[in-house]
């Protein structure tokens, strides 16, 4: 039982970020706030593929003489391409607010579905 | 922020170091970690900081934004270019074993080429999206 | 042993991280606490290995993205978040804590973490940690199966970068029309 726990603990504090940036993201009203979230959801997902690329005892995958096992490096090359493109979306979801701020006055959500009468 | 001396000071002798170590991680990536996405985002981080400390117009002087601009696009075009070379000469896109006389030597100049693409790419967008934003923010 | 450990105390350290921002209301405690939350991450990647990743996300999510957080802030002169009136907390929890299980329902099927024997690590990862010398004569395997094995996804890649810079530079390029700022009537009409 503790093995199990132990074994799935990666996975299960990775779901747990994924829920709390999921929840941020739907739950409050500030876009400032809303592309955090965005951004703890996105840790937890870098979170979960690292977790599975881990080898126990394995090294880093450069190869060096003497060393036998190491981790998988697949998932590190497309979680470390995927930082990279994540923050310039972020930067884009970034330069949205700031249009949004400049045309509507506020980056709440509420306020911006008054000025709209939407809502 | 400009009239500040110990973090012009400190910040004097911090971006030589941090460019010198852009470059290592950028042309020692194929032995250690690092690579092409890393030195750019290193690189621009040392002109951020330096445009923060020094102020926008003097980090615009040292890289002005139409050559960021030239640069992002020269990024891209080094890495399909690097594809469309070997594809010249018999290959498939991106096979880079035939752009040496042996399969190792055509590989290492291939990741170089392409590593270099990227770093140039990632280090002028960073910049370009960091002076978007500083320059927004001036009346 | 101690690897455990230390993956076990980062990893709640992260979790209370991510709280404490939810909770939080002043956007400048949120996105240095986002900083920090960058930096646990990235000293994590290194406990798993994943040097490579550890690196990136130090320079860009300790650095960068918060950097540009700052900016956005800065811009848009909202220090604090506002208490929502329609959005109420129990339905999003709700979504949440479903969307939670159902995921803990399919970890349970997941190799245990650092399983050497995962089907994730017996099909292509051999091959490239094999070959790799031999044929690209790297010896950094992230570096090799990056740039050579999966050249194409890497331009994928940074082609998506590049539009990305593209997309903020026509959003937010050049400087604002001075006539129209401050006028939050204007867009009322064309909406």
């Amino acid at each position: 039982m503790m093995d199990f726990v132990i074994g799935h603990y990666n996975y299960w504090i990775a779901i747990f970020l994924m829920m709390v940036g999921f929840y941020t993201v739907i739950s409050r009203g500030n876009l400032v706030k809303k592309i955090i979230g965005l951004n703890i959801f996105q840790v937890s997902v870098f979170l979960l593929y690292i977790s599975l690329s881990t080898v126990q005892g394995g090294a880093a995958p450069i190869i060096t003489e003497g060393t036998e096992l190491y981790s998988n490096p697949l998932p590190h090359v497309l979680i470390l391409t995927a930082i990279v493109v994540g923050v310039a979306t972020t930067a884009l979801g970034l330069a949205l607010v700031v249009r949004i701020k400049e045309a509507y006055g506020t980056i709440e959500e509420d306020e911006i579905h008054e000025q709209d009468h939407s809502l | 922020m400009t009239h500040n001396l110990i973090l012009r000071v400190v910040s004097k002798t911090l971006i030589p170091a941090i460019i010198i170590f852009a470059l290592y991680v950028q042309f020692h990536g194929d032995f250690g970690p690092g690579g092409g996405f890393q030195a750019g985002v290193i690189l621009s981080a040392a002109l951020i900081l330096y445009a923060l400390v020094f102020g926008l117009d003097a980090a615009e002087q040292v890289i002005p934004p139409t050559l960021l601009r030239s640069l992002a696009s020269l990024g891209v075009l080094i890495y399909a270019g690097v594809g469309v070379v070997t594809l010249f000469l018999g290959g498939n896109y991106l096979d880079y074993s035939v752009l040496g006389s042996t399969q190792i030597a055509g590989q290492h100049i291939g990741i170089l080429l392409v590593e270099l693409g990227v770093g140039i790419t990632v280090f002028a967008v960073m910049l370009l999206i960091f002076f978007a934003f500083a320059d927004r923010g001036r009346p | 042993m101690i690897d455990l450990f230390v993956n076990i105390t980062l990893l709640a350290f992260l979790a209370i991280t991510a709280v404490a921002i939810v909770r939080m209301t002043n956007l400048f405690a949120i996105i240095m606490l986002f900083g920090i939350f960058s930096f646990l991450s990235a000293a994590l990647f290194v406990v798993m290995d994943a040097v490579d990743v550890a690196f990136t996300e130090a320079a860009v999510g300790a650095g960068v993205s918060t950097v540009l957080m700052i900016a956005t802030i800065a811009l848009t002169k909202d220090q604090k978040e506002k208490p929502s009136e329609s959005h109420r907390p129990w339905l999003p929890l709700a979504v949440v804590i479903v969307t939670g299980a159902a995921l803990v329902y399919g970890t349970l099927d997941i190799p245990a973490f650092g399983d050497p024997e995962a089907p994730a690590h017996t099909h292509v990862a051999p091959h490239y940690l094999e070959k790799s010398m031999s044929e690209t004569g790297i010896p950094n395997v992230v570096t090799s199966v990056l740039a050579s094995y999966r050249g194409f996804d890497t331009l994928g890649e940074v082609v998506v970068v590049f539009t990305a810079g593209i997309a903020v530079l026509l959003l937010i390029g050049g400087r604002r029309p001075t006539s129209k700022s401050d006028n939050p009537e204007r867009d009322q009409n064309d909406a």
